[in-house]
C-alpha cells in the first residue's frame, strides 16, 4: 500500500536498487546474521489519518482536561494564560522542524531566538548568563547541584526539606551516578554541614511559602557552599530576583512561561548563574558574533565543555536543550513583556489571596502556615483530601495536591490568572460541604 | 554590513504584547516591600510587532519543511503535520500529572500501549518512556547498569567504541564509571581481539550502536554479545540508529539487555531546534527491575502508573514528554508492522543509492553496502586544500543543508549522510548533482569553496571570537545601567 511518507514509487525503488546494484532489498541486510533476521513482529494493524484521528480524539477525550475543568492544581506545573501568538510563532515549521543549529548560516532563526531567550531569562532571574534550556526544572536543579560539586570539589548536596520531594528524587538520581550524597536540611538550617557544596532551596517553597533566601545566602555562603535557587519563573513579576539575595545558580520549571502541562511534557529546565561559573555550565550556549562581513550573527559557543567535543570529559551528557519550548517562553515574555509579567503575577497573587482567606474562615479549614506566599497555600482541611477531591471533580473542579502523607488532610491548592471568581467560589461551595465533618457525620 | 535588531532594538516604553482581565475580586495586602522587586526590565512590543519579528527570524531557518536535511545521525524524516494537530487536543495538552489517574485514563492508555509496541519493535521484556531524550535514555541505562552490579564494585568500567557518539562516554562519565574506548577494525567494526583483551570482570558494559555510527551493521554481534556475557558485564544498545533495523532485527533477540531509543528520530516527531526529544529506555527480563520510574501497568481494565521494584528512580518531575509520545504513537499506529519495515528498507535503499552515485568523486572509507546513512572522507578534497567544513558550506548555496562533519572521528574528515526514507529519488538525484558539482570546483576553483557560502542570511561566522569574548546576552533597564553593557 502507498505510504503518504514514502515519496519512491515501485518503479523509483526498481532503479534504485539497479543502480547500487543488487536484485532486492533483502541483499542490503546482508550484513544482519541470518539467525537474528527479525521473521515477524506484531503490530496493530496501519490506519488511516481521518479514522486514527478519530480514535485518538476519543482517547484523548478519556482525559478530564484543565480548560474544561476548573483547575486548582498546581505542584510544580501551572495553568497560565498563553497568548496565542506563542503558539503561531513555535508552530512554524522553519522552526519545529530544524534541528540543533551546528550549521549557523542557515540557523538564524533558532540561534538569535535562543539568544533573546537566554538574555530574557538573565532579565528575569537578575543572573548573568543563561544556558539554551534544559530538560525540565527538575534536572537543571540535578545538573547544578554536579555543577556545584565540580566547582566546590565537595560531595555533599544539600536539599532544604521544603524542596518539591520530585526534584528531591531527580537530584538523587543524577547524584547516584557519582556517588554524592544528599542530605536533608529541615527549616531553620541549623543542620547544614560545613563540608556542603550547595544548598538548594525552592522559592516559593514546595508547599507554596515565601522562603528567607537571604538567611539561606548567608549560611550556606558562610560554609563555602553555593546556593542553588528554584525559582517559579511566574512569580518573578513581582517577587524580588533571586540574584539579589546572592543566588549563584538559579533553576526553575519555564513551562509556565507559554507551555501547556501537557501531563508534564515536554516542558523547559531554566538555568542561569554568575558569570565566573560559564566553563561549568551544562548544556548548549549561543553566543553572538560576527560573519566574515562584519555583519552581526549568533554561533553555539563554548561547546569544549559539550560532549560532541569533551566526550568523557564533557560537563554534562545533554545534547538538547528543550528549544522548541525555550522558544515558546521567549515569545511569552516578548509578550507579556514588562508591565504584562507583572500583571499575570499580581493576579495570581491577589487571586489565591482571596481563595486563601475564604477557605479559611470555613469552620475546621484552617492555613497550615502563617508566612507569606504566592500562589500556593497548604490547607488542612476537616476530611481526607482524597474524598474532598473526588466531591469537587463531581462538580467540574480538579482539587489540590493531596499532602496527608506530610501534614494530617493537608491539600496544597494552587490558584492562577485563569482561575476566575466563579471557580473559586465553586471550589469554596464544595469544600463548605465537609466543614462539619470535624463534628458530625458527612451530610455526603 | 548589515545591522540585526534584537527585542530591546524594538521595545518602546508603552506597549503591551497582551490582554488579561480585571481583578474582579478584592485585592490583598502585598508581602513585605523587600520581597517585591523594583524593576521588571523586560521588552514592550505590539503583538503585531512582535510577530513580525518572530516571523521575519523564522526565515532565516532552514527546517526539514524547508528542504532536504541529511544531518548524519539525526535522522531528519519528514514530521507528519496531522500529529501536531492531534499532540495538541485539550484532552493531551491540558492535563496534569498529578490528576487523579483515573481522570486520564485516556493518557495512560496511551503510554500503556506505545510501551509494548516498543517491546516489541526491539524485543524488550520492559519499557519506560520516563527519559526526556536520548541522552538522558543512555543516563538510565548507565545507571540500570549500575544498579545490577551494585553488589560487585569491581565493575568501574564502560567500554564504549571509538566510533561512538560523544554521549555515550559523556554518559559513562555521568554514571561514575571509567570509560574505556574500544577501536575499530579495517572494516569499520569493533576489532574483535581488542575487544577480547580489553574484556575483563571489570567492565561492567559495553554500550554498543547498531547499526555503528559508521552506518555498519556488526556482522559479528553475536560473538560481540557472547564475549560481554561471559565475562558477566551487560551490553547496552544506543538505538540512536534504529531507522535501519526496525522489522528488520531486534535489539533483544541478538543479546543486547538494554537500549534506548530515539523517538524523535526513528518514530518522526519533530526536532524542534534541539528539542523536545523522547529517549524510552527498553530493557530484557534481567534489568526491567531496575527500569526509571513510572511504568505504566493495566490491572483489569484500570491504567495506573507504577514503579517497578529496584527503579534506579525518576528523571523528571513528571513521566516523560509525553507530547512527543502522542506524536510516536500516531506515527507507528499509521505504519503498522509493514509500513515501518518499508520505512526501514526505504531508508536504507536511499542510503545505498547515494553510496553508489558519490564512491566515484568522494572517498569511501568502507565500500560495504551500509545501512541508514552512510559516510564519506573528504580526503581526496583535503589534498586539493578543500576541507569537509567547505563542501559543507558550499552545499548551503545548491540549498541543501549539510550532512554532519567531522563525526565520527575515526574517518578523516568525515562527511556522514543520512537521507531518511522520506525523500524521493528527484530530491536525492538533485543532491548528487550538487555534490559532483562540488567535487569538480574542489579541483578546479577551491576559492568558491573557501567563500562558502554566498546565498546565505550570513556568512562564515567567527566562531573563535564568540568563545574568547563571549557576548550570550543583551542587557536594558536598570540591570544595564547597574552591570554596564559586557
Amino acid at each position: 500500500m502507498p505510504s503518504p511518507y514514502l515519496p519512491n514509487t515501485d518503479a523509483d525503488r526498481a532503479a534504485m536498487l539497479r543502480d547500487i546494484g543488487v536484485s532486492d532489498v533483502e541483499e542490503l541486510f546482508q550484513d544482519i546474521p541470518r539467525e537474528f533476521r527479525s521473521a515477524s513482529f506484531d503490530l496493530p494493524r496501519p490506519s488511516s489519518e481521518p479514522e486514527l484521528k478519530a480514535e485518538m480524539r476519543a482517547l484523548s477525550g478519556l482525559n478530564a482536561n484543565l480548560d474544561d475543568y476548573a483547575c486548582f492544581l498546581g505542584a510544580g506545573f501551572y495553568r497560565h494564560f498563553i497568548p496565542s501568538v506563542v503558539g503561531h510563532m513555535i508552530g512554524r515549521s522553519e522552526f519545529y522542524t530544524a534541528y540543533t543549529p551546528y550549521q549557523a548560516e542557515v540557523s538564524q532563526g533558532t540561534l538569535q531566538t535562543t539568544y533573546e531567550y537566554q538574555s530574557l531569562v538573565c532579565q528575569l532571574t537578575g543572573m548573568e548568563v543563561s544556558n539554551a534550556g534544559m530538560y525540565d526544572g527538575s534536572t537543571a536543579a540535578a545538573e547544578a547541584a554536579l555543577m556545584a560539586n565540580r566547582l566546590t570539589e565537595r560531595d555533599r548536596i544539600s536539599v532544604l526539606s521544603t524542596v518539591n520531594p520530585r526534584y528531591r528524587e531527580v537530584i538523587e538520581t543524577y547524584a547516584r551516578g557519582h556517588d554524592l550524597v544528599l542530605e536533608d536540611v529541615p527549616p531553620g538550617l541549623e543542620h547544614l554541614s560545613p563540608d556542603s557544596a550547595c544548598l538548594i532551596v525552592q522559592q516559593p517553597s514546595f508547599l507554596g511559602c515565601l522562603e528567607d533566601l537571604g538567611e539561606c545566602a548567608r549560611k550556606s555562603h558562610g560554609l563555602g557552599a553555593l546556593l542553588i535557587v528554584i525559582t517559579y519563573p511566574v512569580s518573578l513579576g513581582m517577587l524580588r530576583p533571586p540574584s539579589d539575595y546572592g543566588a549563584d545558580i538559579v533553576v526553575g520549571e519555564g513551562q509556565s512561561l507559554g507551555s501547556p502541562i501537557s501531563f508534564g511534557g515536554p516542558v523547559l529546565g531554566l538555568f542561569a548563574c554568575r558569570r565566573e561559573y560559564l566553563r561549568q555550565i551544562p548544556g548548549r550556549i549561543v553566543g553572538k558574533t560576527t560573519d566574515v562581513e562584519g555583519s552581526p550573527g549568533y554561533v553555539l559557543t563554548l561547546a569544549t565543555r559539550e560532549q560532541h567535543i569533551r566526550r568523557e570529559r564533557a560537563t554534562s551528557n545533554i545534547c538538547t536543550n528543550e528549544a522548541l519550548i525555550a522558544l515558546a517562553a521567549a515569545v511569552y515574555l516578548a509578550a507579556l513583556g514588562k508591565a504584562g509579567l507583572r500583571r499575570v503575577a499580581e493576579l495570581c497573587y491577589h487571586k489565591a489571596h482571596y481563595a486563601a482567606s475564604k477557605i479559611s474562615g470555613l469552620k475546621g479549614y484552617s492555613l497550615v502556615y502563617q508566612q507569606p506566599f504566592f500562589n500556593e497555600f497548604a490547607v488542612r482541611c476537616p476530611a481526607p483530601p482524597a474524598r474532598i477531591n473526588r466531591a469537587l471533580f463531581e462538580n467540574g473542579v480538579i482539587g489540590g495536591l493531596d499532602l496527608s502523607g506530610t501534614v494530617e488532610n493537608g491539600m496544597l491548592l494552587c490558584v492562577t490568572e485563569l482561575n476566575t471568581r466563579q471557580q473559586i467560589d465553586r471550589l469554596i461551595e464544595v469544600l463548605a460541604r465537609f466543614q462539619m465533618e470535624s463534628e458530625n457525620e458527612p451530610s455526603l | 554590513m548589515s545591522r540585526r535588531y534584537e527585542l530591546p532594538d524594538i521595545s518602546q516604553p508603552g506597549k503591551v504584547g497582551y490582554s488579561l482581565p480585571t481583578l474582579d475580586m478584592p485585592a490583598a495586602e502585598l508581602p513585605p516591600a523587600e520581597m517585591l522587586r523594583s524593576d521588571l526590565a523586560l521588552p514592550e512590543v505590539s503583538e503585531a510587532e512582535l510577530v513580525r519579528y518572530f516571523t521575519h527570524l523564522s526565515k532565516l531557518n532552514y527546517g526539514i519543511d524547508t528542504g532536504f536535511y541529511p544531518l548524519g545521525s539525526c535522522t531528519m524524516k519528514y514530521n507528519p503535520k496531522w500529529h501536531e494537530d492531534v499532540a495538541r487536543l485539550p484532552g493531551f495538552a491540558s492535563i496534569h500529572p498529578f490528576q487523579p489517574a483515573g481522570s486520564v485514563q485516556g493518557a495512560l492508555r496511551l503510554m500503556f500501549e506505545l510501551q509494548a509496541y516498543l517491546a516489541e519493535i526491539t524485543g524488550m521484556d520492559g519499557v519506560s518512556l520516563a527519559p526526556l531524550a536520548g541522552a538522558q535514555g543512555e543516563l538510565a541505562s548507565i545507571l540500570m547498569v549500575k544498579a545490577y552490579h551494585r553488589k560487585d564494585s569491581a565493575r568501574s568500567k564502560i567500554l564504549v567504541p571509538d566510533s561512538a557518539h560523544g554521549t555515550n562516554p559523556a554518559t559513562g562519565t555521568m554514571g561514575g564509571f571509567e570509560v574505556v574506548s574500544v577501536p575499530s577494525d579495517d572494516k569499520g567494526d569493533v576489532d574483535l581481539g581488542k575487544l577480547e583483551s580489553i574484556m575483563d570482570e571489570n567492565v561492567a558494559a559495553l554500550t554498543l550502536t547498531l547499526p555503528n555510527t559508521l552506518g555498519l551493521f556488526d556482522t559479528r554481534i553475536g560473538k560481540i554479545s557472547q564475549l560481554v556475557h561471559d565475562k558477566g558485564a551487560l551490553l547496552c544498545g544506543d538505538g540512536a540508529n534504529l531507522n535501519s533495523l526496525v522489522g528488520k532485527a531486534r535489539f533483544g533477540d541478538m543479546g543486547f539487555d538494554c537500549v534506548q531509543l530515539n523517538l524523535h528520530k526513528t518514530f518522526s516527531t519533530p526536532h524542534g531546534g534541539g528539542g523536545p526529544g523522547s529517549g524510552p529506555v527498553c530493557a530484557r527480563a534481567v534489568l526491567t527491575e531496575f527500569l526509571p520510574s513510572p511504568v505504566v501497568a493495566k490491572d483489569g481494565e484500570e491504567y495506573r502508573l507504577a514503579s517497578p521494584a529496584s527503579s534506579i528512580g525518576i528523571l523528571g518531575a513528571a513521566y516523560g514528554n509525553f507530547g512527543v509520545m502522542v506524536r510516536a504513537y500516531a506515527y507507528i499506529r499509521t505504519l503498522g508492522a509493514a509500513g515501518l519495515r518499508e520505512v526501514s528498507e526505504n531508508a536504507v535503499i536511499n542510503a545505498n543509492y547515494l553510496k553508489e552515485k558519490l564512491k566515484p568523486y568522494y572517498h569511501l572509507p568502507y565500500d560495504r553496502p551500509c545501512m541508514h546513512e552512510i559516510v564519506f572522507s573528504g580526503k581526496r578534497q583535503k589534498t586539493q586544500g578543500v576541507r569537509a567544513l567547505d563542501i559543507a558550506k558550499r552545499l548551503l548555496d545548491f540549498g541543501f543543508h549539510p550532512p554532519t562533519v567531522y563525526f565520527p572521528i575515526i574517518v578523516d574528515e568525515a562527511i556522514m549522510v543520512e537521507p531518511t526514507e522520506s525523500e524521493s529519488k528527484a530530491t536525492l538525484d538533485s543532491f548528487i548533482d550538487a555534490m559532483k558539482q562540488i567535487a569538480r570546483e574542489a579541483e578546479e576553483n577551491p576559492e568558491m569553496l573557501h567563500s562558502a557560502p554566498h546565498h546565505t542570511p550570513v556568512r562564515r561566522l567567527d566562531e573563535a571570537k564568540a568563545a574568547r569574548q563571549p557576548d550570550l546576552r543583551w542587557r536594558m533597564g536598570n540591570d544595564k545601567e547597574r552591570a554596564g553593557t559586557a
